[in-house]
């Protein structure tokens, strides 16, 4: 096994335990508290009123817009971690290169701004 | 010691198949993408495994971070119909076999390359260094040397973003928004008049 | 490293416990565990004792001396309580959401460098590790939301996952600008850069190590972390998911005992890891905030928590003081105001280190 799995060992370890210690908190109350349910305990909560349909209901498309924002934003950030390490050693070039991408995606970053994709209604 | 990660290579890619196969089998589609995501951090393992530490932490950053997201999105904003969409599953039959079939062949060459023509290996372009940490090593030659690819990956973001905001954006008529500026900078005799008003008479 | 291997050898007196061996690993994953739930305990009393008596009122008194013990009394209630399911609930995703929710923000810890040499896997990409651990931390409280069935719950949710994903980018480039002047992302080198070069070593002074922190060069990015981190763990005055005034309890409301508790557990947990990380990034990690004998005496895990507990003395006060926000308003400082500014600040510091060639650069200081 090399130096780097080595590394990650006790990460896998140390989830396991922290897995561990939630399916106890978990599985404790199942085994020692009371367990009386009755059809108005497990009912949805409510203004008083029985549920009248399915709580999965259509939202608005903006919650989809948002996260398809996200998705671009968090490549970028991701295009950025590697070239902020190798930083000192990719010189003016890696660094106007860098300008270039980050310059196209203000323009769409401006676009979504003027179409008014960034408001909350 | 060599059989531990022999281990976890077994039990990442038995996890990530079963979960891959039960994305297809599960009946609600929400499982289905808890499952995918199932798959996809059990891939970043395998990443992991092959020593592409930046590649497997970005794999769970980006794939389960964001896209599942924006999945588990997506299917819950669908109202599911669970007859309708089996109803057209005959329909599409034709097309995923054609797809499937590609992809199939795709992956057939991939791995059959290295029976063809067994000098594959070493015609990588850039040798491994495994002195170094591979994040830097990424960073060293994507801004550099495949700075065209790069720029390709910026304008296909560029594309994405602009695509999004043109299929989904709608704006509700009659919608009062906070304008800060405005608020903000607004005098008070543009706000208020006082007039005297004498009693009995009114405005 | 040492003083936590050393004292778990003498703790169970066993040579067999030496840091590398799996059985090591085992026994340090659990004191960390253990140490963390404790610390944990005391920094929720602190949130309450704090919050109470901004508003001039006592806080939790009655158990144990000034409250002390109130933290694992209520970890008693909430185990003796019945648990509920919700009729029209998927069972294993509501169960699983809170596991999910509590193991995450409970394993970023493995990569956090307590001290000198003290973290648990000192992994080249610390950093990523926990920005990756952390853009998870949303699947807690959709699925949590999505299971339960119930109206409440869905759309706190939905909010909630919109929140977390839009200040995860502001945050995303706020570590790339102290990477881009520290050139690693290991976080213990995030922390020795800031010990081996800076603003104290410019103006002749290197003892003033409170003077090299990033804090001050990179103060704008500071102040944006901060807000961010509140955002990001939900926290007041972000607190839109569970604003208790209109969603009653958010994503939580159809949850009751120990998975209740996991949720609270895990949103606590993963405050006091962005307090940590703020420490990290900014404040000098376990560093000394002067070089100098009184200071250096006491040891750096000491300082980590001070400074830890300190940033969550500013969490707190938050908290007491600042009015809720609108969830518009709270969207436009996430996309119209963080984004902008910290994209700008990214350019603005990679321009200025490249024109200068300061920097750390992984452990070459130019």
């Amino acid at each position: 096994m090399n130096d780097l799995l080595s590394n990650y060992l006790p990460i896998v370890i140390f989830i396991g335990l922290s897995a561990l210690i939630g399916v106890a908190l978990l599985v404790a109350p199942f085994l020692i508290a009371v367990k009386r349910p009755d059809p108005e305990k497990v009912s949805a909560y409510e203004c008083g009123f029985d549920a009248f349909d399915d709580a999965r209901m259509k939202f608005d498309v903006r919650f989809y817009l948002v996260s398809i924002l996200f998705i671009i934003f968090d490549l970028e950030v991701a295009f950025l971690f590697p070239w902020a390490v190798a930083f000192g050693d990719v010189g003016w070039f890696g660094f106007w290169s860098m300008m270039i991408f980050l310059g196209v995606l203000t323009v769409g970053f401006l676009y979504e701004w003027r179409k008014g994709a960034l408001e909350w209604d | 010691m060599m059989t531990l990660p022999l281990f976890f290579f077994y039990l990442f890619s038995i996890i990530a198949v079963a979960s891959a196969l039960m994305v297809i089998v599960a009946r609600n589609p929400v499982h289905s993408v808890l499952y995918l995501i199932v798959v996809f951090v059990n891939s970043a393992g395998l990443f992991m495994l092959a020593g592409a530490e930046f590649l497997a932490l970005i794999l769970i950053v980006v794939y389960v971070g964001a896209v599942a997201v924006l999945f588990l999105f997506v299917v819950m904003m669908l109202e599911v119909d669970f007859g309708q969409m089996r109803r057209g599953i005959l329909q599409y039959m034709p097309i995923g076999v054609v797809i499937g079939a590609i992809l199939l062949l795709e992956l057939l060459l991939v791995a059959g390359s290295f029976v063809i023509t067994p000098e594959v290996m070493s015609s990588s372009v850039i040798p491994i260094d495994n002195t170094m940490e591979n994040t830097r090593a990424i960073g060293l030659v994507l801004y550099t040397r495949y700075v065209y690819l790069f720029q390709a990956a910026g304008a296909v973001l560029l594309v994405a973003m602009i695509g999004a905001i043109v299929l989904t954006l709608r704006h509700k008529p009659n919608i009062k928004r906070q304008d800060v500026v405005r608020q903000t900078s607004r005098k008070r005799h543009e706000a208020v008049e006082i007039k005297s008003v004498k009693s009995g008479e009114g405005l | 490293m040492d003083l936590l291997g050393q004292s778990l050898d003498y703790l169970f007196g066993i040579p067999l416990v030496g840091w590398g061996t799996q059985v090591g690993f085992v026994y340090k994953g659990l004191l960390l565990l253990v140490a963390l739930l404790i610390f944990t305990a005391y920094i929720l009393l602190a949130d309450r004792k704090i919050w109470a008596a901004v508003q001039v009122r006592r806080g939790p008194n009655v158990v144990g001396p000034f409250g002390l013990l109130q933290s694992f009394a209520d970890l008693l209630k909430f185990v003796f309580k019945e648990p509920v399911l919700p009729a029209g609930s998927d069972k294993v995703v509501f169960l699983l959401a809170p596991l999910v929710m509590a193991t995450l923000s409970l394993a970023a810890w493995v990569v956090i460098p307590i001290g000198p040499g003290l973290a648990l896997a000192d992994i080249n990409l610390g950093i990523l590790y926990i920005f990756a651990i952390s853009s998870l931390g949303v699947y807690g409280v959709i699925m949590g939301g999505w299971a339960s069935n119930s109206k409440y719950p869905f759309l706190g949710s939905l909010r909630s996952a919109a929140q977390m994903v839009s200040y995860e980018v502001s945050i995303g480039l706020v570590i790339i600008t102290v990477l881009l002047c520290v050139g690693s992302l290991n976080l213990s080198h995030i922390v020795i850069a800031q010990y081996e070069m800076g603003l104290a070593h410019m103006i002749g002074l290197p003892q003033l190590t409170f003077l090299n922190w990033f804090w001050l060069p990179l103060f704008p990015m500071f102040v944006i972390f901060f807000i961010s981190a509140l955002a990001e763990t939900n926290r007041p005055p972000f607190d839109l998911p569970e604003a208790e005034s209109e969603l009653v309890a958010g994503f939580m409301v159809e949850y009751s005992s120990t998975p209740y508790l996991l949720f609270m557990l895990g949103e606590y947990i993963a405050i006091i890891l962005m307090c940590a990380l703020t420490t990290i990034l900014f404040l000098g990690g376990w560093t000394a905030p002067i070089d100098l004998p009184p200071f250096t005496w006491i040891p750096g895990v000491v300082w980590f928590v001070i400074k830890t507990c300190l940033v969550f003395f500013m969490f707190a006060m938050v908290k007491a003081f600042v009015p809720r926000y609108r969830y518009d308003q709270l969207m436009r400082i996430g996309w119209k105001v963080f984004l902008p500014i910290s994209l700008i600040m990214v350019v603005i510091v990679a321009f200025v280190l490249q024109l200068t060639g300061w920097g750390w650069h992984g452990g070459r200081i130019v």
